[in-house]
């Protein structure tokens, strides 16, 4: 499954509203057709911004939203694979 | 919507088979439709007049500006008036927020407006937005620039209030007017004033 295994890594922990989308935005431009993004963000936000995004993006395709704790903080992980 | 219509043996067409190829045509030409218009009118657009100059009022431009930008949009944001503020290299890194007639503000107006209450509410705001991670006004510069959004600054006020086009960010856009953000705005898709 291709979300095991992202091409890239997007890091904006940290990073609130509206830096998760640019970021994702940037790299997403940036990968090869087939491979997949994944972003880890820890804005709350960033779950309903990335898949309105990736829903109104050519060729985007989110795969999965996960929501974790890390050091006991809430992370937010979203996979979006560019179309081939 | 199934595309494997199939086609009997004997190169018979059924009527249920015409009625499928005939439903799959309209889809198509639909789909060739938007497209067409699509590369006809090039990118959607966004066009925002940005009016304001205060800390508050500064970021929901540059906060759209540069989503939109992502989001695929062409992106002008018209400064005049106090909104060239944000634009100015110096004046952009002390946008102030004014306590007085903001009822959002935990101060009644008449302690509001006494000498440097607004030094204090700025202070709190910009603390705020330090501890919620929320980018800086400059960084969301930097960012709009970056992802191709057209920050302009109108030439009416930068002669009003007697700027001059070196004290503006690198990348902002100067020597426009009402009638070129007129003209931008027709062609928009959307329409901002803030």
């Amino acid at each position: 499954m291709s979300t095991e295994s992202p091409a890239e890594t997007v890091d904006v922990k940290g990073q609130n509203c509206p830096m998760p989308v640019i970021k994702t935005k940037g790299a997403f431009d940036a990968l090869a057709a087939g491979e997949t993004l994944e972003v880890v963000a820890t804005d709350s936000g960033s779950m309903s911004d990335i898949k309105g995004w990736a829903d109104s993006t050519d060729g985007a395709e989110l795969l999965s939203q996960e929501e974790a704790t890390e050091d006991g903080e809430a992370v937010y992980k979203h996979y979006i694979q560019k179309a081939e | 919507m199934s595309t494997d219509t199939t086609v009997s043996a004997g190169g018979e067409l059924s009527a249920e088979d015409v009625d499928a190829l005939a439903e799959r045509i309209d889809t198509l030409e639909a789909e060739l439709a938007d497209l067409r218009s699509d590369v006809e009118n090039g990118p959607k657009k966004m066009v925002i007049i940005a009016t304001k100059g205060t800390l508050d009022m500064a970021y929901p431009p540059l906060i759209l500006a540069s989503t939109a930008a992502a989001f695929g949009y062409q992106v002008t944001v018209f400064h005049t008036f106090w909104g060239l503020e944000i634009l100015h290299k110096q004046n952009s890194k002390n946008l102030k927020l004014s306590s007085v007639g903001n009822p959002n503000m935990p101060v009644p107006n008449v302690i509001a407006a006494l000498p440097g209450m607004d030094q204090m509410t700025t202070r709190m705001m910009q603390n705020k937005i330090a501890d919620n991670d929320v980018a800086s006004i400059e960084e969301l510069i930097e960012i709009s620039l970056e992802s191709g959004v057209d920050l302009q600054a109108c030439q009416m006020t930068i002669d009003l209030l007697g700027y001059d086009e070196a004290d503006f960010y690198d990348g902002v856009t100067t020597g426009v007017g009402a009638a070129s953000a007129f003209q931008e705005m027709v062609e928009a898709d959307i329409q901002l004033l803030v």
